[in-house]
Protein backbone atom coordinates (compact mmCIF):
# COMPACT_ATOMS: atom_id res chain seq x y z
CA UNK A 1 0.00 0.00 0.00
CA UNK A 2 2.64 2.40 1.15
CA UNK A 3 4.93 1.31 -1.62
CA UNK A 4 2.20 1.85 -4.17
CA UNK A 5 1.69 5.37 -2.94
CA UNK A 6 5.41 6.04 -3.18
CA UNK A 7 5.45 4.75 -6.73
CA UNK A 8 2.51 6.91 -7.70
CA UNK A 9 4.09 10.01 -6.22
CA UNK A 10 7.45 9.45 -7.87
CA UNK A 11 5.74 8.67 -11.14
CA UNK A 12 3.80 11.88 -10.89
CA UNK A 13 6.88 13.88 -10.04
CA UNK A 14 8.78 12.41 -12.99
CA UNK A 15 5.93 13.32 -15.27
CA UNK A 16 5.79 16.88 -13.97
CA UNK A 17 9.52 17.18 -14.51
CA UNK A 18 9.35 15.91 -18.09
CA UNK A 19 6.47 18.18 -19.00
CA UNK A 20 8.12 21.07 -17.18
CA UNK A 21 11.36 20.81 -19.12
CA UNK A 22 9.51 20.37 -22.39
CA UNK A 23 7.54 23.50 -21.57
CA UNK A 24 10.72 25.38 -20.65
CA UNK A 25 12.07 24.57 -24.08
CA UNK A 26 8.85 25.44 -25.88
CA UNK A 27 8.07 28.70 -24.09
CA UNK A 28 10.92 30.78 -25.55
CA UNK A 29 10.25 29.40 -29.02
CA UNK A 30 6.55 30.12 -28.67
CA UNK A 31 7.19 33.63 -27.36
CA UNK A 32 9.63 34.48 -30.15
CA UNK A 33 7.21 33.19 -32.75
CA UNK A 34 4.14 34.84 -31.26
CA UNK A 35 5.88 38.14 -30.74
CA UNK A 36 7.41 38.20 -34.22
CA UNK A 37 4.11 37.26 -35.82
CA UNK A 38 2.07 39.84 -33.93
CA UNK A 39 4.61 42.60 -34.53
CA UNK A 40 5.45 41.68 -38.09
CA UNK A 41 2.02 40.79 -39.40
CA UNK A 42 0.93 44.38 -40.14
CA UNK A 43 3.94 44.75 -42.47
CA UNK A 44 3.53 41.56 -44.42
CA UNK A 45 -0.20 42.01 -44.91
CA UNK A 46 0.71 44.51 -47.60
CA UNK A 47 1.90 43.09 -50.95
CA UNK A 48 4.01 46.22 -51.46
CA UNK A 49 6.23 44.89 -48.71
CA UNK A 50 7.44 42.10 -50.97
CA UNK A 51 7.52 44.10 -54.21
CA UNK A 52 9.09 47.39 -53.26
CA UNK A 53 12.51 48.22 -51.94
CA UNK A 54 13.72 50.92 -49.60
CA UNK A 55 11.73 54.17 -49.41
CA UNK A 56 12.88 57.14 -47.35
CA UNK A 57 11.17 57.61 -44.02
CA UNK A 58 7.86 59.38 -44.47
CA UNK A 59 7.16 57.93 -47.90
CA UNK A 60 4.78 54.99 -47.62
CA UNK A 61 5.06 51.70 -49.50
CA UNK A 62 8.64 50.76 -48.51
CA UNK A 63 9.43 47.06 -48.82
CA UNK A 64 12.09 44.41 -48.46
CA UNK A 65 12.26 43.07 -52.02
CA UNK A 66 15.91 44.11 -52.29
CA UNK A 67 16.80 42.27 -49.07
CA UNK A 68 14.82 39.18 -50.02
CA UNK A 69 16.53 39.07 -53.41
CA UNK A 70 19.94 39.60 -51.82
CA UNK A 71 19.42 36.82 -49.29
CA UNK A 72 18.20 34.40 -51.95
CA UNK A 73 21.08 35.19 -54.31
CA UNK A 74 23.83 35.10 -51.70
CA UNK A 75 22.57 31.96 -49.98
CA UNK A 76 22.08 30.39 -53.40
CA UNK A 77 25.65 31.18 -54.44
CA UNK A 78 26.94 29.97 -51.09
CA UNK A 79 25.04 26.70 -51.59
CA UNK A 80 26.52 26.27 -55.06
CA UNK A 81 29.94 26.46 -53.45
CA UNK A 82 29.37 24.58 -50.20
CA UNK A 83 27.00 21.78 -51.15
CA UNK A 84 29.05 19.98 -53.84
CA UNK A 85 32.32 20.40 -51.95
CA UNK A 86 30.65 19.36 -48.70
CA UNK A 87 29.08 16.25 -50.22
CA UNK A 88 32.35 15.16 -51.82
CA UNK A 89 34.22 15.72 -48.57
CA UNK A 90 31.61 13.75 -46.64
CA UNK A 91 31.86 10.89 -49.12
CA UNK A 92 35.64 11.02 -48.87
CA UNK A 93 35.48 10.86 -45.10
CA UNK A 94 33.36 7.70 -45.08
CA UNK A 95 35.00 5.90 -47.98
CA UNK A 96 38.65 6.78 -47.60
CA UNK A 97 38.91 8.86 -44.45
CA UNK A 98 40.22 6.31 -41.99
CA UNK A 99 43.72 7.75 -41.83
CA UNK A 100 45.29 11.05 -40.90
CA UNK A 101 43.76 13.10 -43.68
CA UNK A 102 40.29 12.03 -42.65
CA UNK A 103 40.93 12.93 -39.03
CA UNK A 104 42.29 16.29 -40.12
CA UNK A 105 39.19 17.06 -42.19
CA UNK A 106 36.96 15.99 -39.31
CA UNK A 107 38.87 18.18 -36.90
CA UNK A 108 38.80 21.13 -39.28
CA UNK A 109 35.06 20.85 -39.84
CA UNK A 110 34.39 20.53 -36.11
CA UNK A 111 36.45 23.64 -35.47
CA UNK A 112 34.62 25.45 -38.27
CA UNK A 113 31.24 24.59 -36.76
CA UNK A 114 32.30 26.30 -33.57
CA UNK A 115 34.07 29.24 -35.18
CA UNK A 116 32.42 32.63 -34.46
CA UNK A 117 30.67 33.70 -37.63
CA UNK A 118 32.00 37.24 -37.31
CA UNK A 119 35.52 35.85 -37.59
CA UNK A 120 34.55 34.08 -40.78
CA UNK A 121 33.11 37.34 -42.06
CA UNK A 122 36.37 39.07 -41.25
CA UNK A 123 38.26 36.40 -43.15
CA UNK A 124 36.10 36.94 -46.22
CA UNK A 125 36.62 40.70 -45.82
CA UNK A 126 40.39 40.32 -45.78
CA UNK A 127 40.33 37.92 -48.71
CA UNK A 128 37.69 39.34 -51.02
CA UNK A 129 36.74 42.84 -49.94
CA UNK A 130 39.86 44.69 -48.86
CA UNK A 131 41.95 43.78 -51.95
CA UNK A 132 39.20 44.98 -54.30
CA UNK A 133 38.22 48.04 -52.30
CA UNK A 134 34.52 47.35 -52.42
CA UNK A 135 31.87 45.24 -50.70
CA UNK A 136 30.15 42.51 -52.69
CA UNK A 137 27.54 39.80 -52.56
CA UNK A 138 30.20 37.33 -53.68
CA UNK A 139 32.39 37.93 -50.65
CA UNK A 140 29.34 37.37 -48.45
CA UNK A 141 28.49 34.18 -50.33
CA UNK A 142 32.01 32.89 -49.67
CA UNK A 143 31.69 33.68 -45.96
CA UNK A 144 28.32 31.90 -45.82
CA UNK A 145 29.72 28.95 -47.77
CA UNK A 146 32.46 28.54 -45.17
CA UNK A 147 29.75 28.49 -42.50
CA UNK A 148 27.68 25.94 -44.41
CA UNK A 149 30.52 23.63 -45.37
CA UNK A 150 31.01 21.78 -42.06
CA UNK A 151 27.28 21.24 -41.68
CA UNK A 152 27.05 19.67 -45.12
CA UNK A 153 30.19 17.57 -44.56
CA UNK A 154 29.12 16.11 -41.26
CA UNK A 155 25.49 15.45 -42.20
CA UNK A 156 26.61 13.81 -45.45
CA UNK A 157 28.97 11.62 -43.46
CA UNK A 158 26.20 10.75 -41.02
CA UNK A 159 23.70 10.00 -43.78
CA UNK A 160 26.13 7.69 -45.58
CA UNK A 161 26.98 5.90 -42.36
CA UNK A 162 23.29 5.06 -42.02
CA UNK A 163 23.52 3.05 -45.24
CA UNK A 164 24.38 -0.55 -44.39
CA UNK A 165 27.82 -1.75 -45.49
CA UNK A 166 26.17 -4.68 -47.25
CA UNK A 167 25.00 -2.31 -49.99
CA UNK A 168 28.56 -1.18 -50.64
CA UNK A 169 29.79 -4.78 -50.66
CA UNK A 170 27.08 -5.78 -53.10
CA UNK A 171 28.18 -3.00 -55.44
CA UNK A 172 31.87 -3.80 -55.16
CA UNK A 173 31.25 -7.51 -55.68
CA UNK A 174 29.91 -6.67 -59.14
CA UNK A 175 33.31 -5.38 -60.15
CA UNK A 176 32.49 -1.69 -59.90
CA UNK A 177 35.15 0.81 -58.87
CA UNK A 178 34.99 2.04 -55.33
CA UNK A 179 34.40 5.69 -56.24
CA UNK A 180 31.60 4.73 -58.61
CA UNK A 181 29.91 2.65 -55.94
CA UNK A 182 30.26 5.57 -53.55
CA UNK A 183 28.96 8.27 -55.88
CA UNK A 184 26.44 6.33 -57.92
CA UNK A 185 25.06 3.83 -55.45
CA UNK A 186 25.68 5.02 -51.90
CA UNK A 187 25.14 8.75 -52.39
CA UNK A 188 21.77 8.29 -54.14
CA UNK A 189 20.71 5.91 -51.37
CA UNK A 190 21.69 8.54 -48.82
CA UNK A 191 20.23 11.42 -50.83
CA UNK A 192 17.42 12.34 -48.44
CA UNK A 193 19.87 12.58 -45.54
CA UNK A 194 22.25 14.64 -47.62
CA UNK A 195 19.44 16.97 -48.68
CA UNK A 196 18.61 17.35 -45.00
CA UNK A 197 22.14 18.53 -44.34
CA UNK A 198 22.05 20.97 -47.22
CA UNK A 199 18.74 22.41 -46.01
CA UNK A 200 20.00 22.78 -42.45
CA UNK A 201 23.04 24.59 -43.80
CA UNK A 202 20.83 26.85 -45.92
CA UNK A 203 18.70 27.68 -42.88
CA UNK A 204 21.79 28.48 -40.90
CA UNK A 205 23.26 30.70 -43.61
CA UNK A 206 20.00 32.56 -44.28
CA UNK A 207 19.73 33.68 -40.69
CA UNK A 208 23.33 34.85 -40.22
CA UNK A 209 24.02 38.57 -39.84
CA UNK A 210 27.58 38.86 -38.62
CA UNK A 211 29.34 37.49 -41.71
CA UNK A 212 27.41 39.93 -43.90
CA UNK A 213 28.28 43.10 -42.00
CA UNK A 214 31.51 43.82 -43.79
CA UNK A 215 31.07 41.67 -46.86
CA UNK A 216 27.63 42.25 -48.40
CA UNK A 217 27.40 45.45 -46.40
CA UNK A 218 23.81 46.16 -47.41
CA UNK A 219 22.21 48.13 -50.17
CA UNK A 220 19.17 50.36 -50.30
CA UNK A 221 18.25 49.61 -53.86
CA UNK A 222 17.36 46.35 -55.50
CA UNK A 223 20.64 44.93 -56.80
CA UNK A 224 20.88 41.56 -58.52
CA UNK A 225 24.59 41.83 -59.32
CA UNK A 226 26.58 39.91 -56.69
CA UNK A 227 29.80 41.74 -57.53
CA UNK A 228 28.27 44.82 -55.88
CA UNK A 229 27.07 45.42 -52.32
CA UNK A 230 23.85 43.59 -51.59
CA UNK A 231 21.01 43.86 -49.15
CA UNK A 232 19.98 40.90 -47.00
CA UNK A 233 17.09 40.25 -44.64
CA UNK A 234 19.10 39.92 -41.43
CA UNK A 235 21.15 43.01 -42.31
CA UNK A 236 17.99 44.95 -42.96
CA UNK A 237 16.54 43.91 -39.62
CA UNK A 238 19.75 44.95 -37.93
CA UNK A 239 19.84 48.34 -39.63
CA UNK A 240 16.14 49.24 -39.41
CA UNK A 241 15.62 48.11 -35.84
CA UNK A 242 18.24 50.55 -34.59
CA UNK A 243 16.48 53.53 -36.15
CA UNK A 244 14.23 55.70 -34.02
CA UNK A 245 11.43 55.82 -36.59
CA UNK A 246 8.40 53.59 -35.98
CA UNK A 247 8.05 53.03 -39.73
CA UNK A 248 11.55 51.57 -39.95
CA UNK A 249 11.01 49.47 -36.84
CA UNK A 250 7.77 48.16 -38.23
CA UNK A 251 9.58 47.07 -41.37
CA UNK A 252 12.28 45.44 -39.29
CA UNK A 253 9.62 43.28 -37.61
CA UNK A 254 8.14 42.42 -40.96
CA UNK A 255 11.52 41.40 -42.35
CA UNK A 256 12.23 39.38 -39.20
CA UNK A 257 8.94 37.55 -39.67
CA UNK A 258 9.77 36.73 -43.29
CA UNK A 259 13.17 35.44 -42.22
CA UNK A 260 11.78 33.35 -39.36
CA UNK A 261 9.17 31.79 -41.62
CA UNK A 262 11.77 31.01 -44.31
CA UNK A 263 14.10 29.38 -41.82
CA UNK A 264 11.26 27.50 -40.15
CA UNK A 265 10.02 26.09 -43.45
CA UNK A 266 13.55 25.04 -44.38
CA UNK A 267 14.03 23.35 -41.04
CA UNK A 268 10.71 21.54 -41.11
CA UNK A 269 11.33 20.36 -44.66
CA UNK A 270 14.73 19.03 -43.65
CA UNK A 271 13.15 17.09 -40.76
CA UNK A 272 10.56 15.63 -43.08
CA UNK A 273 13.20 14.59 -45.59
CA UNK A 274 15.33 13.08 -42.86
CA UNK A 275 12.46 10.88 -41.65
CA UNK A 276 12.22 9.51 -45.17
CA UNK A 277 15.93 8.72 -45.07
CA UNK A 278 15.55 6.75 -41.85
CA UNK A 279 12.58 4.87 -43.28
CA UNK A 280 14.49 4.15 -46.49
CA UNK A 281 17.71 3.10 -44.80
CA UNK A 282 15.87 0.67 -42.56
CA UNK A 283 14.62 -1.12 -45.67
CA UNK A 284 18.07 -1.65 -47.18
CA UNK B 1 28.09 -35.68 -63.03
CA UNK B 2 31.19 -35.96 -60.90
CA UNK B 3 33.34 -36.78 -63.86
CA UNK B 4 36.78 -35.24 -64.10
CA UNK B 5 36.66 -31.53 -64.63
CA UNK B 6 39.56 -29.10 -64.90
CA UNK B 7 40.25 -26.88 -61.89
CA UNK B 8 38.82 -23.39 -62.14
CA UNK B 9 40.34 -22.18 -58.89
CA UNK B 10 43.59 -23.72 -57.70
CA UNK B 11 44.15 -22.99 -54.04
CA UNK B 12 47.55 -23.97 -52.72
CA UNK B 13 49.06 -23.49 -49.27
CA UNK B 14 46.73 -20.62 -48.56
CA UNK B 15 46.93 -18.94 -45.18
CA UNK B 16 44.92 -15.91 -44.23
CA UNK B 17 45.43 -13.33 -41.50
CA UNK B 18 43.21 -10.72 -39.88
CA UNK B 19 46.03 -8.61 -38.46
CA UNK B 20 47.95 -11.05 -36.28
CA UNK B 21 45.15 -13.59 -36.07
CA UNK B 22 45.58 -16.46 -38.46
CA UNK B 23 42.11 -17.39 -39.67
CA UNK B 24 43.11 -19.97 -42.29
CA UNK B 25 46.12 -22.23 -42.36
CA UNK B 26 47.64 -24.05 -45.26
CA UNK B 27 44.57 -24.69 -47.36
CA UNK B 28 44.96 -26.47 -50.68
CA UNK B 29 42.17 -27.58 -52.95
CA UNK B 30 41.18 -27.47 -56.61
CA UNK B 31 37.70 -26.17 -57.28
CA UNK B 32 36.47 -27.86 -60.45
CA UNK B 33 35.04 -25.92 -63.35
CA UNK B 34 31.28 -25.94 -63.97
CA UNK B 35 30.58 -27.88 -60.82
CA UNK B 36 29.06 -26.99 -57.47
CA UNK B 37 31.48 -27.07 -54.56
CA UNK B 38 30.13 -26.74 -51.03
CA UNK B 39 32.09 -25.49 -48.04
CA UNK B 40 30.77 -26.90 -44.78
CA UNK B 41 31.97 -26.78 -41.22
CA UNK B 42 31.09 -25.38 -37.82
CA UNK B 43 30.67 -21.67 -37.22
CA UNK B 44 33.91 -19.68 -37.20
CA UNK B 45 35.98 -22.23 -39.11
CA UNK B 46 36.68 -19.72 -41.88
CA UNK B 47 34.23 -20.59 -44.65
CA UNK B 48 33.30 -16.97 -45.30
CA UNK B 49 36.92 -15.95 -45.04
CA UNK B 50 37.95 -18.48 -47.68
CA UNK B 51 35.12 -17.44 -49.97
CA UNK B 52 36.12 -13.80 -49.70
CA UNK B 53 39.65 -14.56 -50.73
CA UNK B 54 38.37 -15.74 -54.10
CA UNK B 55 37.03 -12.31 -55.09
CA UNK B 56 39.37 -10.27 -52.89
CA UNK B 57 36.48 -8.94 -50.84
CA UNK B 58 38.90 -8.97 -47.91
CA UNK B 59 40.53 -5.86 -49.35
CA UNK B 60 37.83 -3.96 -47.46
CA UNK B 61 39.19 -5.19 -44.13
CA UNK B 62 42.22 -3.25 -42.99
CA UNK B 63 45.27 -5.34 -42.10
CA UNK B 64 43.82 -8.47 -43.66
CA UNK B 65 46.22 -10.40 -45.88
CA UNK B 66 46.52 -13.67 -47.72
CA UNK B 67 49.62 -15.83 -48.08
CA UNK B 68 50.02 -18.62 -50.55
CA UNK B 69 48.36 -18.88 -53.88
CA UNK B 70 44.93 -18.87 -55.46
CA UNK B 71 44.97 -19.17 -59.23
CA UNK B 72 41.98 -18.43 -61.41
CA UNK B 73 42.67 -19.58 -65.00
CA UNK B 74 46.30 -18.92 -64.26
CA UNK B 75 45.74 -15.45 -62.79
CA UNK B 76 47.13 -15.02 -59.29
CA UNK B 77 44.11 -13.81 -57.34
CA UNK B 78 45.95 -12.75 -54.20
CA UNK B 79 48.32 -10.51 -56.10
CA UNK B 80 46.41 -9.24 -59.10
CA UNK B 81 45.98 -5.54 -59.60
CA UNK B 82 43.09 -6.13 -61.99
CA UNK B 83 40.64 -6.19 -59.12
CA UNK B 84 37.58 -5.01 -61.03
CA UNK B 85 38.10 -7.58 -63.73
CA UNK B 86 38.53 -10.28 -61.07
CA UNK B 87 35.30 -9.35 -59.33
CA UNK B 88 33.43 -9.25 -62.59
CA UNK B 89 34.66 -12.78 -63.29
CA UNK B 90 34.01 -13.98 -59.75
CA UNK B 91 30.56 -12.85 -58.66
CA UNK B 92 29.17 -13.09 -55.16
CA UNK B 93 25.74 -13.66 -53.65
CA UNK B 94 25.40 -12.73 -50.02
CA UNK B 95 23.42 -14.11 -47.12
CA UNK B 96 21.09 -11.12 -47.20
CA UNK B 97 19.95 -10.07 -50.67
CA UNK B 98 20.48 -6.29 -50.10
CA UNK B 99 18.67 -5.04 -53.20
CA UNK B 100 19.76 -1.63 -54.41
CA UNK B 101 17.13 1.03 -53.67
CA UNK B 102 16.11 1.01 -57.33
CA UNK B 103 13.56 -0.72 -59.52
CA UNK B 104 13.77 -4.44 -60.24
CA UNK B 105 15.05 -3.72 -63.73
CA UNK B 106 17.58 -1.11 -62.62
CA UNK B 107 19.00 -3.44 -60.00
CA UNK B 108 20.13 -5.82 -62.71
CA UNK B 109 20.98 -3.07 -65.21
CA UNK B 110 23.02 -1.09 -62.69
CA UNK B 111 26.41 -2.68 -63.18
CA UNK B 112 26.15 -3.19 -66.97
CA UNK B 113 25.30 0.50 -67.34
CA UNK B 114 28.20 1.63 -65.18
CA UNK B 115 30.48 -0.68 -67.11
CA UNK B 116 29.58 1.38 -70.16
CA UNK B 117 27.73 -1.26 -72.16
CA UNK B 118 25.54 -0.09 -74.98
CA UNK B 119 21.78 0.25 -74.42
CA UNK B 120 20.90 -2.79 -76.46
CA UNK B 121 23.57 -4.88 -74.75
CA UNK B 122 22.30 -3.81 -71.34
CA UNK B 123 18.71 -4.68 -72.22
CA UNK B 124 19.71 -8.12 -73.47
CA UNK B 125 21.94 -8.84 -70.49
CA UNK B 126 19.18 -7.85 -68.08
CA UNK B 127 16.52 -10.02 -69.64
CA UNK B 128 18.86 -13.00 -69.97
CA UNK B 129 20.06 -12.62 -66.39
CA UNK B 130 16.55 -12.37 -64.92
CA UNK B 131 15.44 -15.33 -67.00
CA UNK B 132 18.45 -17.41 -66.00
CA UNK B 133 17.78 -16.56 -62.37
CA UNK B 134 14.31 -18.12 -62.79
CA UNK B 135 12.63 -14.85 -61.96
CA UNK B 136 11.42 -13.54 -65.31
CA UNK B 137 7.87 -14.92 -65.22
CA UNK B 138 7.30 -13.51 -61.76
CA UNK B 139 8.55 -10.00 -62.48
CA UNK B 140 8.16 -9.38 -66.20
CA UNK B 141 5.05 -7.25 -65.65
CA UNK B 142 6.48 -5.23 -62.79
CA UNK B 143 10.04 -4.50 -63.80
CA UNK B 144 9.63 -0.87 -62.78
CA UNK B 145 8.51 -1.69 -59.23
CA UNK B 146 10.99 -1.16 -56.43
CA UNK B 147 13.12 -4.22 -55.75
CA UNK B 148 12.24 -3.96 -52.08
CA UNK B 149 8.67 -4.93 -52.96
CA UNK B 150 9.78 -8.48 -53.82
CA UNK B 151 9.63 -11.35 -51.35
CA UNK B 152 12.83 -12.51 -49.66
CA UNK B 153 13.25 -15.45 -52.01
CA UNK B 154 12.59 -13.29 -55.05
CA UNK B 155 15.08 -10.72 -53.79
CA UNK B 156 17.70 -13.42 -53.46
CA UNK B 157 17.06 -14.58 -57.03
CA UNK B 158 17.27 -10.92 -58.05
CA UNK B 159 20.74 -10.70 -56.50
CA UNK B 160 21.67 -13.80 -58.44
CA UNK B 161 20.37 -12.11 -61.60
CA UNK B 162 22.33 -8.98 -60.71
CA UNK B 163 25.44 -11.09 -60.45
CA UNK B 164 24.73 -13.01 -63.70
CA UNK B 165 24.24 -9.75 -65.62
CA UNK B 166 27.95 -8.95 -65.63
CA UNK B 167 28.65 -12.43 -67.06
CA UNK B 168 30.78 -14.00 -64.33
CA UNK B 169 32.50 -17.36 -64.62
CA UNK B 170 32.52 -18.22 -60.94
CA UNK B 171 29.68 -17.54 -58.49
CA UNK B 172 30.38 -17.47 -54.78
CA UNK B 173 27.40 -17.92 -52.49
CA UNK B 174 27.61 -17.34 -48.75
CA UNK B 175 24.69 -19.10 -47.08
CA UNK B 176 22.30 -17.82 -49.74
CA UNK B 177 19.29 -19.60 -48.28
CA UNK B 178 19.77 -19.06 -44.58
CA UNK B 179 17.17 -16.28 -44.47
CA UNK B 180 14.63 -18.09 -46.65
CA UNK B 181 11.70 -20.44 -46.06
CA UNK B 182 11.84 -24.03 -47.36
CA UNK B 183 9.93 -23.32 -50.57
CA UNK B 184 12.12 -20.37 -51.50
CA UNK B 185 15.17 -22.44 -50.56
CA UNK B 186 14.10 -25.21 -52.90
CA UNK B 187 13.77 -22.75 -55.76
CA UNK B 188 17.30 -21.46 -55.20
CA UNK B 189 18.62 -25.01 -55.03
CA UNK B 190 16.95 -25.85 -58.34
CA UNK B 191 18.46 -22.73 -59.76
CA UNK B 192 21.94 -23.64 -58.54
CA UNK B 193 21.53 -27.02 -60.18
CA UNK B 194 20.76 -25.41 -63.52
CA UNK B 195 23.44 -22.73 -63.29
CA UNK B 196 26.12 -25.32 -62.60
CA UNK B 197 26.16 -26.28 -66.26
CA UNK B 198 27.57 -22.89 -67.17
CA UNK B 199 29.16 -21.56 -64.03
CA UNK B 200 31.58 -22.69 -61.38
CA UNK B 201 29.71 -22.37 -58.09
CA UNK B 202 31.14 -22.30 -54.59
CA UNK B 203 28.51 -22.33 -51.87
CA UNK B 204 28.91 -21.99 -48.12
CA UNK B 205 26.17 -23.71 -46.21
CA UNK B 206 25.37 -24.66 -42.67
CA UNK B 207 22.87 -27.15 -43.88
CA UNK B 208 24.39 -30.53 -44.63
CA UNK B 209 21.30 -31.75 -46.44
CA UNK B 210 21.64 -28.77 -48.70
CA UNK B 211 25.27 -29.59 -49.43
CA UNK B 212 24.25 -33.18 -50.14
CA UNK B 213 21.48 -31.99 -52.48
CA UNK B 214 23.27 -29.36 -54.54
CA UNK B 215 27.01 -29.97 -54.41
CA UNK B 216 29.13 -32.20 -56.60
CA UNK B 217 32.10 -31.72 -54.30
CA UNK B 218 32.22 -30.84 -50.64
CA UNK B 219 34.99 -29.41 -48.52
CA UNK B 220 34.82 -29.90 -44.78
CA UNK B 221 36.61 -27.28 -42.69
CA UNK B 222 37.29 -27.20 -38.98
CA UNK B 223 38.80 -24.79 -36.52
CA UNK B 224 41.96 -25.87 -34.75
CA UNK B 225 41.16 -26.21 -31.05
CA UNK B 226 44.36 -24.56 -29.80
CA UNK B 227 45.26 -21.85 -32.24
CA UNK B 228 41.78 -21.33 -33.65
CA UNK B 229 42.86 -21.23 -37.28
CA UNK B 230 40.59 -22.78 -39.86
CA UNK B 231 41.86 -25.76 -41.80
CA UNK B 232 40.64 -28.02 -44.54
CA UNK B 233 39.97 -31.49 -43.18
CA UNK B 234 38.63 -33.27 -46.18
CA UNK B 235 37.70 -32.48 -49.76
CA UNK B 236 35.93 -35.09 -51.86
CA UNK B 237 33.01 -35.77 -54.17
CA UNK B 238 29.93 -35.11 -52.07
CA UNK B 239 28.64 -38.69 -52.08
CA UNK B 240 32.03 -39.97 -50.92
CA UNK B 241 32.37 -37.35 -48.21
CA UNK B 242 28.98 -38.13 -46.77
CA UNK B 243 29.02 -41.91 -47.25
CA UNK B 244 32.58 -42.89 -46.57
CA UNK B 245 34.47 -40.01 -44.95
CA UNK B 246 38.16 -40.76 -44.55
CA UNK B 247 38.75 -38.51 -41.55
CA UNK B 248 37.10 -39.31 -38.21
CA UNK B 249 36.49 -35.61 -37.63
CA UNK B 250 34.47 -35.40 -40.82
CA UNK B 251 32.50 -38.40 -39.78
CA UNK B 252 31.92 -36.85 -36.36
CA UNK B 253 30.60 -33.69 -37.91
CA UNK B 254 28.28 -35.22 -40.46
CA UNK B 255 26.84 -37.68 -38.00
CA UNK B 256 26.18 -34.71 -35.74
CA UNK B 257 28.56 -35.53 -32.92
CA UNK B 258 29.87 -31.97 -32.80
CA UNK B 259 29.62 -28.60 -34.51
N1 LIG C 1 36.89 -8.78 -40.09
C1 LIG C 1 37.43 -9.65 -39.24
N2 LIG C 1 38.41 -9.26 -38.39
C2 LIG C 1 38.95 -10.12 -37.52
N3 LIG C 1 38.61 -11.41 -37.42
C3 LIG C 1 37.65 -11.88 -38.23
C4 LIG C 1 37.01 -11.03 -39.18
N4 LIG C 1 36.07 -11.75 -39.85
C5 LIG C 1 36.14 -13.00 -39.34
N5 LIG C 1 37.08 -13.08 -38.38
C6 LIG C 1 37.46 -14.29 -37.63
O1 LIG C 1 37.90 -15.27 -38.53
C7 LIG C 1 37.41 -16.54 -38.18
C8 LIG C 1 36.64 -17.15 -39.32
O2 LIG C 1 35.48 -16.37 -39.57
P1 LIG C 1 34.47 -16.66 -40.75
O3 LIG C 1 33.47 -15.58 -40.75
O4 LIG C 1 35.24 -16.89 -41.98
O5 LIG C 1 33.80 -18.02 -40.27
P2 LIG C 1 32.61 -18.84 -40.91
O6 LIG C 1 33.09 -20.21 -41.08
O7 LIG C 1 32.09 -18.13 -42.10
O8 LIG C 1 31.55 -18.81 -39.74
P3 LIG C 1 29.96 -18.77 -39.83
O9 LIG C 1 29.54 -20.15 -40.16
O10 LIG C 1 29.53 -18.40 -38.47
O11 LIG C 1 29.58 -17.78 -40.87
C9 LIG C 1 36.58 -16.36 -36.93
O12 LIG C 1 37.38 -16.69 -35.82
C10 LIG C 1 36.26 -14.89 -36.92
O13 LIG C 1 36.16 -14.43 -35.60
MG1 LIG D 1 30.23 -17.16 -42.61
Amino acid sequence: MNRNLYRQVSNGLARVFVYGTALAALIPLGLVLAYTVSKGLPSVENVDFFINSFRPIGIPGGGVAHALAGTVIMVGLASLLAVPVGILSGVYLVEYGRGRWGDLIRLASDVLVGAPSIAIGLFAYALLVAPFHHFSGISAAVALAVLMLPVVIRTTEGAIELIPGSLREAGLALGLARWRVALQLIVPAAAPGIVTGALLAVARAAGETAPLLFTAFGNQILNLDPSKPMAALPLLVFNYARQPYPQAQQQAWGAALVLVVLVLITNLTSRFVFRRQIALASKL
Amino acid sequence: MEGASPAKLEVSSLSFYYGRFRALKDISLDIPENRVTALIGPSGCGKTTLLRVFNRMYDLVSKARAEGSVRLDGMEVTETTRLLELRQKVGMVFQRPSPFPLSIYDNVAFAPRLLGWRRQQVAEAVETAITDAALWDEVKDRLKDPAASLSGGQQQRLSIARCLAVKPEVILMDEPCSALDPVATLKIEDLIDRLARQYTIVIVTHNMQQAARVADFTAFMLMDTDERYGQLIEFAPTTDLFNKPTDPRTEGYITGRFG
